[in-house]
C-alpha cells in the first residue's frame, strides 16, 4: 500500500531555487546553509550547467559533481540533508547532544515543561526525554537501516534476476511480488511480528519485507530499460560474460532510480517502525523507540502535550526532511 | 467482453488464494515453535507441562495435525465463512469480527468520501490555479500531508479540538461526533495521495488537443476544465482507488487504537498483541479480499468508461 506512493511522483516544478526552498527554511538560514556543503564554493546552477556541457573523461563521476553543486544551490535541500546528518549521527552517538541519562528517574522533577535544561522536557518518572529521544534514535534508525537493507538487497536480486533472465523466471517472480502487493504492507508486518514475535528486529524484518516488491518492481523496470541499450550490447558481442555485464554494466546503470526510491522509503519505513512500536510491537521497557515514546505520552497529553508531541513533531520532521531530499532528486533525474 | 469479466474474476479469486496462502505460510511456517506460539496465546506454558497435558493441549487446538492438513481445513473454512477460534478470547472468530465491523466500515466509508472530496477539490484547484506562488503551495501541500505519521496527527487533533477546545470527544465510538477526528487523520494521507495522482493527471489531460479545440471554439478556462478536462483526468486516478481503501481500512489499526474504538483495527492490534493467529490470519485475509473486491470493481468499471482499455488490451493479446 504505502509502497504506491514511490511511484507517484510529483509535479516538476521546475529548478526556480526559491521554488525548492519551500521547507521551513529561513531565508538567513542559506548562507550559512550553503557554506557548511563542502561540495558548493558559491557556485551558482548556472557553474553546474557550464560543468555539465564540457564533455570531460569520466561522464558518470562529471554528472555526479554537477548535480551536487545543483543540490547544494537549494537551501531546503541543505537543512534537510543537514537534519538527516543530525539523526544519522545521534543514532550512532547519541551522548554527543545530551549529557541527561535517558533512564534516570527524578521523581521530583516529573513532567517540567520544555526549558534550557531539559530541552523536550521530562516524562512522567522525570526521566530527560531529549536524552530519550536521541537514545530511541538509535533503535529506530538502526531498526530502519535493517529494513532497507533487507529490501535493498532482495528488492535488487529480485528485480535483476527477473528483469535480466525474461520469460518464465521472470513471470513467476512478479507473479509473487503481485501477491505481496495485494496484501496491505502494514497487514503483512503484523503477521510477521505476529509470527516472529515483538522487538526492534522483529519489526524492522516485517517492515522490511514489505517494502521488498516495490524495490523488486523499480529494479525490474530499470534493468528492461538499461539492458536493451547499445553499450549492453557491445559488451556481449564483445564476448563478456552474461555476469560480467550484469554486474558491470547493468547493474552499475540501473541503480539511480532505486536509491531515490531507497530515500523515500526509507521515510515510509520510519513511519512504519514507528507505527508499529506506537501499537506496542517494539522493544520493552525502558528501552524506548521513537513510537513508544510518543505512545507512552498519550496518557499525560491533557497536563504534559509535549512528552508526545515533541517526539512525534521530531519524527515528522525527519520523514518530512527524508521526502524533500527524494523528492529533489527525482526532479533532479528528469 | 464476457471474456474479460471471466478472467477478471478468476484472476482476483487467484490474488485472493494466494494472499491467504502466503499469510497462512507466515504464520504458520515463519516462527521456530507455532505450538508455543499458539498455546502461549491461550495461556498455556509449554514449559510446564508433561508430554501427556501437551498432547492434549495441541489436540484441543489442532495443532497436532501436520501443517499442510491444518492448511487444507483451515482454507475449507474459510470458504464456509468460519473462521476458527479465538486462542485468547475463546470465542468464534466470526463473532468477533461480526462485533467489531460496524465502527471500522463507518470510519473507512467517511473517510474514503472525505479523501476522495478533498483530494479532488485540492487538485482541481491547484491546477485552475494561474498564480504562480499559490499554485506552488498547493502542489507542494500533498506531499507534505503525507509526510506526518498518523499517530501524531491524531495526537495533534486530540490536544486541539478536544483538550483545548472541547469541541469533540477523544475517545469512543459514540454518535457522528467521534467520527470526526479519525477521519480527517486517515484522510489526510489518502487525500494527499489521490492529490498527487490527480495533479499530474490534469497536468497531462489539459495538454491534450481536444483541450485546445474546446478552447479555440471559445470556451472559458473554467468551462473547459470543468466539462473536459475533470472527466478525463479522473481516470487515471481511478486506478488508485482500491490503495486508497485498503489504506483507510489499514491506517484504521493506528487510528483506532489512538482514539480507542473498538473495531476491527483495535481488534487487530489486540490480537496481534496477544499472539492470537486465528484472528490475525481472518484480519489480514479479511483486508486482502476488500483490496482484492476494491481492484475487481475498479477493473471492471474501466472498461464501460473508457472503451479503448479492452480494445487496447485485445490487440495486445492478439500480437
Amino acid at each position: 500500500m504505502t509502497v504506491s506512493v514511490a511511484h507517484i511522483a510529483s509535479p516538476a516544478t521546475g529548478t526556480d531555487p526559491a521554488a525548492t526552498g519551500a521547507g521551513p527554511v529561513t531565508s538567513g538560514a542559506e548562507p550559512a546553509a550553503t557554506g557548511a556543503e563542502p561540495v558548493t564554493s558559491g557556485a551558482g546552477s548556472a557553474a553546474g550547467e557550464a560543468l555539465l556541457d564540457e564533455s570531460q573523461p569520466g561522464g558518470r563521476r562529471a554528472n555526479l559533481i554537477a548535480s551536487l553543486r545543483t543540490l547544494g544551490s537549494r537551501p531546503g535541500f541543505v537543512v534537510a540533508v543537514l537534519f538527516i546528518a543530525f539523526v544519522m549521527v545521534t543514532a550512532f552517538a547519541p551522548g554527543l547532544f545530551t549529557s541527561h541519562d535517558p533512564y534516570a528517574t527524578a521523581p521530583a522533577d516529573r513532567l517540567v515543561s520544555p526549558s534550557g535544561g531539559h530541552l523536550f522536557g521530562t516524562d512522567e518518572l522525570g526521566r530527560d526525554l531529549w536524552s530519550r529521544m536521541l537514545h530511541g534514535s538509535a533503535l529506530t534508525i538502526k531498526a530502519t537501516l535493517i529494513a532497507l537493507g533487507i529490501a535493498i538487497v532482495a528488492g535488487l536480486a529480485l528485480g535483476v534476476i527477473s528483469g535480466f533472465f525474461g520469460g518464465l523466471v521472470d513471470a513467476v517472480l512478479m507473479r509473487g511480488v503481485d501477491v505481496l502487493l495485494a496484501i496491505p504492507s502494514l497487514l503483512m508486518a503484523l503477521s510477521i511480528v505476529t509470527a516472529l514475535g515483538f522487538g526492534t528486529v522483529p519489526v524492522a524484518v516485517a517492515v522490511g519485507v514489505g517494502i521488498v516488491p516495490g524495490f523488486a518492481r523499480t529494479t525490474r523496470a530499470e534493468v528492461l530499460r538499461v539492458k536493451t541499450l547499445p553499450y549492453v550490447e557491445a559488451a556481449r558481442g564483445g564476448g563478456a560474460s552474461w555476469l560480467r555485464v550484469l554486474l558491470r554494466h547493468v547493474l552499475p546503470n540501473s541503480w539511480g532510480p532505486v536509491a531515490v526510491l531507497a530515500v523515500l522509503d526509507t521515510g515510509i519505513a520510519i513511519i512504519a517502525i514507528a507505527s508499529l512500536s506506537f501499537l506496542g510491537f517494539g522493544a520493552a521497557p525502558p528501552t524506548a523507540e521513537w513510537g513508544t515514546l510518543i505512545s507512552a505520552g498519550r496518557n499525560y497529553l491533557v497536563t504534559a502535550p509535549w512528552v508526545s508531541l515533541l517526539p512525534g513533531l521530531f519524527v515528522a520532521m525527519t520523514v518530512l526532511s527524508l521526502n524533500h531530499i527524494s523528492k529533489t532528486l527525482q526532479e533532479l533525474e528528469r | 467482453m464476457t471474456r474479460y469479466i471471466l478472467g477478471r474474476f478468476a484472476q482476483a479469486l487467484v490474488v485472493l488464494w494466494a494472499a491467504y496462502t502466503v499469510t497462512f505460510a507466515v504464520l504458520y511456517l515463519l516462527p521456530s515453535d507455532p505450538v508455543a506460539l499458539q498455546l502461549g496465546a491461550a495461556g498455556i506454558e509449554t514449559d510446564k507441562l508433561t508430554p501427556e497435558q501437551l498432547n492434549t493441549a495441541m489436540a484441543q487446538y489442532g495443532l497436532d495435525r501436520p501443517v499442510l492438513n491444518q492448511y487444507f481445513s483451515h482454507l475449507w473454512g474459510f470458504l464456509h465463512g468460519d473462521f476458527g477460534d479465538s486462542i485468547s478470547k475463546q470465542q468464534p472468530v466470526a463473532d468477533l469480527i461480526g462485533d467489531r465491523l460496524g465502527p471500522t466500515v463507518a470510519l473507512s466509508i467517511t473517510a474514503a468520501t472525505l479523501s476522495l472530496v478533498a483530494g479532488m477539490a485540492l487538485a482541481y484547484l491547484a491546477s485552475y490555479m494561474r498564480w504562480r506562488p499559490a499554485r506552488l503551495f498547493l502542489t507542494r501541500l500533498p506531499s507534505f500531508g503525507a509526510s506526518f505519521p498518523q499517530f501524531f496527527i491524531a495526537l495533534l487533533l486530540i490536544q486541539l479540538l478536544s483538550f483545548n477546545l472541547g469541541w469533540l470527544p477523544a475517545t469512543g465510538v459514540k454518535g457522528w461526533k467521534s467520527l470526526v477526528m479519525p477521519s480527517i487523520t486517515i484522510s489526510l494521507l489518502t487525500a494527499s495521495m489521490l492529490a498527487q495522482v490527480l495533479m499530474r493527471s490534469f497536468d497531462d489531460t489539459l495538454r491534450q488537443p481536444y483541450i485546445v479545440t474546446a478552447r479555440a471554439k471559445g470556451l472559458s478556462r473554467a468551462a473547459v476544465q470543468w466539462r473536459h478536462g475533470f472527466r478525463n483526468a479522473l481516470l487515471p486516478a481511478l486506478t488508485i482507488l482500491g490503495v486508497l481503501v485498503g489504506l483507510t481500512v489499514t491506517s484504521a489499526i493506528v487510528v483506532e487504537t489512538v482514539f480507542s474504538r473498538n473495531g476491527l483495527g483495535k481488534l487487530a492490534q489486540e490480537a496481534v498483541l496477544a499472539q492470537d493467529v486465528p484472528v490475525v490470519l481472518a484480519i489480514v485475509s479479511l483486508a486482502a479480499a476488500v483490496f482484492v473486491f476494491v481492484n475487481l470493481v475498479v477493473d471492471l468499471l474501466y472498461p464501460l468508461l473508457d472503451p479503448r482499455i479492452v480494445q487496447g488490451r485485445r490487440k495486445v493479446a492478439s500480437s
